[in-house]
């Protein structure tokens, strides 16, 4: 019982929340308390799913599928597999952690920011949860509203410029996206995610319109990743937004989405578009790296390092070798809590001193030892040390796909090798050398009791994602095999669909 | 014609609005000059109430005739009819709150919505000609009157006059078209057309008709190119008033188009379908492209309003069961998202309209959070987020439009919604932005009970149509369902044509 209700009671308690928070009175810190409450009983429940998660067994589980709409045809059909059980977990993980780093950042408005907040939780988890077409645009457009509203209202600077460019940037392909969903609803009389599977493996299509499909589906994908070139709004967005927001406005929803659909739905497209897109990744990665290298804006520094990062996953979701989809996923966790820590850190720098400026920074680190450790372990983890979850990650990636493309991935390594440039020498300008007037003017307050709990939170979480990968990957492996092999992934999920899968996927995949 | 059913309930709805129009006047004469005509708003109220009754229980009629075969009921009529109450009802609720008690006319400014309320209604289930033309006259000019009701402004008269002057012209043509019609089929009855034409060819006379009465109505529902009326009238006229006409007048010339085009000349589709598909792409285009450059929200508003016509005109073109069904709903959501603004704007720019630019909406919401946060909510909706009618009424829509093979047109239309984005951005970013220092604060009165209940209204219709659309939609579905010219069926999932 519980099992077919958890998901819908995952996804939705945080809209309740944000119709509550509404109600409250404006008073103290009421509305931020009973947020910070909501987001943790949403995490808690969300642990429901990875103890009574059955590894041994592939499809979706904890599966929902009431009919909604009748016609046109729209199931509300949820359920996670093992790629979306551990975003899902990071999300409801990151909505405490978003609350208490808005603790104190967010004087005013709180009502509003809170219940937007919330909001964009329900969007998030909606998006990895849903399982029908339909119900997944719906909260994938959806996740675009609280974002936008909250950078423009509590934007530093520039905040409605930056959700303008934000929203049009990522709304424009969401509509080809739509045109390509009810199309494939036109073809298939059906917008379930597993029946449409099955329908488009079994062929049948005019292939040159089922190309322009896939290709739809990648671009709205590419531009919400970003990937180089379509990131043109992300250093903005990642300067104006809440810190809250900048955790997690880029990486998983996209990267999700491509896994997902562009993956599951057109093995046969993607493997023919791969060149371009592990050319593009490694582009972004090392154009990423080097503009990272030149700026002094911390903030500005983190949205290129995020932008090579994320160029990364895509090297090694495209390369469709097993061990490069593995690390693509784990890259995608640690992406949305590494970045995630390190922009907390910057927030909690900017409270200090009120200065992005790193040049203005040096010697923090005989001040406050509690948050230079803390800022050289996510350091460290986005780098990718072993014994940190980014090491296990980014060793998948690489060993995985240089046999498939071993000169583009071999230039990869060099993004590598400049990531690990631009993070230390961006600690070493802060944290060591002389003290500035900056830092030796304004009195030194370590971190304290919140501040501590947003962040040794995630700071152990890398060290475990570090030791124990295994516990992740043991879920996230039988997922990704399918991708990387559609003929057996057709046979495992269409078998429990009275299999009609009899012609397999075209295959382009044995390369 | 089903002999058992008294003529009389056929219209209750339509005798229930007059009797109420007329009770509203005569109160209005016995009244002090000086007195409040307020209460004479509320007794109108209650009449678009119980025309709303009047036409819920009409569900539980049989389909048929009456009155020599001139007006039929059935679910379609009853569809519109039920619209056209509630977006009554709701536009006089906005009216009580933008007006004073010292607004000059007030009476007849009530009694004329409900006048102009039993045109449209008629114009939905008038299945003659002649009818239809009568019916559309009297939605016509009550909302002539009412576009000039602020008579000391500049603007109101030219508003009024202009609208006025087209249309007639609008009328003018359709009266023609029924003319020329007549000529070729020896009947105005809509079904006696449709019987007098049987294949698939038709003189010369009949095409030129049918054009006339399409340019007709397309001046009614602002489709471009007969759109050029529109942003000039809205912005002239009163809120509460603009929320009224751009919405049911329009919600019944739709009505009235598809009981022209799928019930008058089924056959004909072939020669009236490539015409709807450029009036459609014309209006979302222009519409689109017009909305982007202008810096008056009503006159935004007034662009979007074409733009909204196309996407309705989309699934006119889809030639479908589905195509009508969608059509039915897009006017039910448009209407209450866009009455629904137009709710917030006449409160918070006042019956003198006193914010205009978009620039002065700057910082609503931190003025009033309920206003700011209505407003940006329906622009979401406007937009075509999902979870609210406005994208639900576009997704069935361009459902129709691919299922019938329109592949360019639904790519064409969601472009469109993607630069529509933009533009009401622009005025959702505004609202959320700080107040500019030196802006004059207009704190505007306190929202009265009357806007609240339109909110109530139109907030939770636009929730329902986006997260429940089930009933509306089995609704729109028996509606469509009339028009047996059409396959009901749906295309078998799978067998589609490729």
């Amino acid at each position: 019982m519980l099992n077919a209700s958890i998901l819908t009671l995952i996804t939705f308690v945080p809209t309740l929340g944000a119709i509550v928070v509404l109600l409250l009175p404006r008073r103290g810190r009421v509305i931020p308390a009973f947020a910070l409450l909501v987001a943790l009983v949403t995490f808690v429940l969300s642990l429901h799913l990875p103890a009574h998660y059955d590894y041994a067994q592939h499809g979706f589980q904890f599966v929902i599928d009431v009919p909604w709409i009748a016609h046109p045809a729209i199931h509300y059909h949820l359920g996670i597999d093992g790629l979306s059980l551990w975003l899902v977990l990071l999300t409801t993980f990151l909505g405490p952690i978003g609350v208490l780093v808005s603790w104190r950042a967010i004087e005013h408005r709180t009502k509003e920011f809170y219940s937007l907040f919330l909001l964009q939780q329900t969007a998030m988890i909606g998006v990895f949860v849903a399982l029908d077409l339909f119900l997944y645009y719906a909260f994938w457009e959806l996740s675009l509203v609280p974002m936008a509203i909250l950078i423009a209202m509590f934007g530093r600077r520039r905040g409605p410029r930056a959700a303008l460019k934000f929203f049009v940037y990522t709304f424009l392909p969401s509509a080809l996206l739509l045109v390509a969903i009810i199309w494939l609803y036109a073809q298939t009389g059906t917008f379930d995610f597993v029946q449409l599977q099955a329908k488009l493996a079994a062929g049948g299509f005019a292939s040159g319109a089922l190309w322009w499909v896939s290709i739809a589906f990648l671009v709205a994908f590419a531009v919400k990743v970003p990937v180089f070139p379509l990131h043109g709004w992300l250093a903005d967005v990642i300067e104006e937004a809440p810190t809250a927001m900048a955790m997690v406005v880029a990486g998983k929803l996209g990267l999700y989405s491509l896994f997902r659909f562009n993956l599951g739905l057109f093995p046969a497209q993607v493997r023919e578009i791969a060149p371009l897109l592990v050319a593009l990744g490694v582009i972004g990665l090392l154009y990423g790296a080097m503009v990272a290298l030149v700026q002094t804006d911390v903030r500005r520094v983190v949205s290129y390092a995020i932008l090579s990062n994320l160029s990364f996953c895509i090297i090694g979701i495209f390369c469709f070798a097993l061990g490069g989809l593995n690390g693509a996923v784990y890259q995608t966790i640690n992406e949305g809590l590494s970045g995630g820590a390190i922009l907390v850190l910057i927030a909690f720098l900017y409270e200090r001193y009120g200065s992005f400026d790193m040049t203005q920074y040096g010697g923090l680190a005989s001040r406050l030892p509690m948050l230079s450790t803390l800022w050289i372990v996510t350091t460290l983890a986005l780098i990718g040390l072993p014994l940190l979850n980014g090491f296990v990650g980014e060793f998948l990636v690489l060993s995985g796909s240089f046999p498939v493309h071993p000169g583009w991935v071999a230039a990869a390594t060099v993004g590598v090798i400049l990531s690990a440039g631009y993070m230390l020498w961006m600690a070493q300008r802060i944290f060591y050398g002389q003290q500035s007037s900056l830092v030796s003017e304004r009195p030194h307050l370590d971190l304290g009791m919140r501040e501590q709990l947003t962040l040794w939170p995630m700071a152990i979480l890398m060290v475990v994602m570090g030791v124990v990968s295994p516990y992740w990957m043991k879920a996230i492996d039988p997922a990704m095999s399918g991708l990387a092999n559609p003929t057996a992934a057709m046979h495992l999920t269409a078998s429990g669909i009275a299999a009609s899968a009899s012609t397999p996927a075209p295959q382009g995949g044995a390369r | 014609m089903n002999p058992a059913v008294n003529p009389a309930l056929r219209v209750l709805p339509e005798i229930i609005l007059t009797i109420f129009g007329i009770l509203v006047m005569l109160a209005d004469a016995t009244m002090p000059k000086t007195a409040s005509r307020k209460p004479l708003g509320w007794l109108a109220v209650l009449g678009a109430l119980a025309a709303l009754a009047a036409s819920f229980w009409q569900q539980s009629l049989p389909a048929g005739d009456a009155f020599y075969g001139v007006v039929r009921t059935d679910a379609f009529s009853v569809f519109f009819h039920v619209l056209i109450a509630g977006i009554v009802l709701a536009s006089l609720l906005i009216a009580l709150d933008a007006v004073s008690d010292t607004t000059e006319g007030l009476g007849e400014l009530f009694a004329l919505i409900l006048f102009g309320a039993v045109g449209m209604m008629f114009m939905t289930s008038a299945v003659e000609l002649l009818l239809v033309f009568i019916a559309l006259e009297i939605s016509s000019i009550s909302t002539y009157i009412m576009a000039g009701f602020r008579r000391k402004t500049a603007k109101g008269p030219e508003s009024a006059l202009k609208y006025f002057l087209l249309g007639s012209f609008a009328t003018a043509f359709f009266l023609y078209g029924i003319a020329l019609i007549f000529g070729a089929t020896g009947t105005t009855r809509i079904p006696g057309i449709a019987s007098a034409i049987t294949t698939g060819h038709a003189p010369a006379i009949v095409y030129i008709g049918l054009a006339m009465l399409i340019i007709g109505l397309g001046f009614k529902v602002s489709a471009a190119p007969f759109h050029v009326w529109t942003p000039d009238v809205y912005e002239g006229a009163p809120s509460p008033v603009v929320a009224l006409m751009s919405t049911a007048p329009k919600a019944a010339a739709f009505a009235i188009l598809l009981r022209i085009v799928y019930g008058a000349f089924p056959l004909l589709h072939d020669h009236w379908t490539p015409v709807l598909w450029w009036l459609a792409v014309l209006s979302m285009t222009i519409g689109n492209l017009g909305a982007l450059r202008q810096r008056n929200v009503k006159r935004l508003l007034a662009y979007s309003s074409i733009a909204h016509a196309g996407y309705l005109l989309v699934a006119f073109a889809a030639l479908s069961a589905d195509g009508i069904a969608a059509a039915s709903f897009y006017a039910v959501a448009y209407a209450a998202m866009n009455v629904g603004i137009f709710a917030v704007v006449s409160h918070a720019g006042g019956y003198d309209d006193r914010l205009t630019l978009i620039e002065d909406y700057r910082g609503l919401a931190y003025r009033s959070p309920l206003l700011g946060g209505a407003m940006a909510f329906f622009l979401i909706s406007l937009i075509g987020i999902p979870f609210t009618g406005g994208f639900f009424g576009k997704f069935y829509v361009f459902v129709a439009a691919l299922q019938s093979g329109l592949i360019w047109l639904a790519i064409i239309g969601l472009v469109n919604s993607g630069i529509a984005a933009w533009y009401y951005l622009r005025v959702a970013t505004a609202i959320y932005s700080r107040p500019a220092e030196s802006s004059p604060i207009h704190a505007g009165p306190r929202p009265s009970f009357a806007l609240l209940l339109a909110l109530v209204i139109t907030v939770s219709g636009t929730l329902i149509l986006g997260i429940f659309p089930g009933g509306v939609l089995s609704s729109a579905r028996a509606a469509a369902a009339t028009y047996t010219s059409v396959s009901p069926a749906p295309p078998v999932p799978g067998t589609a044509q490729r």
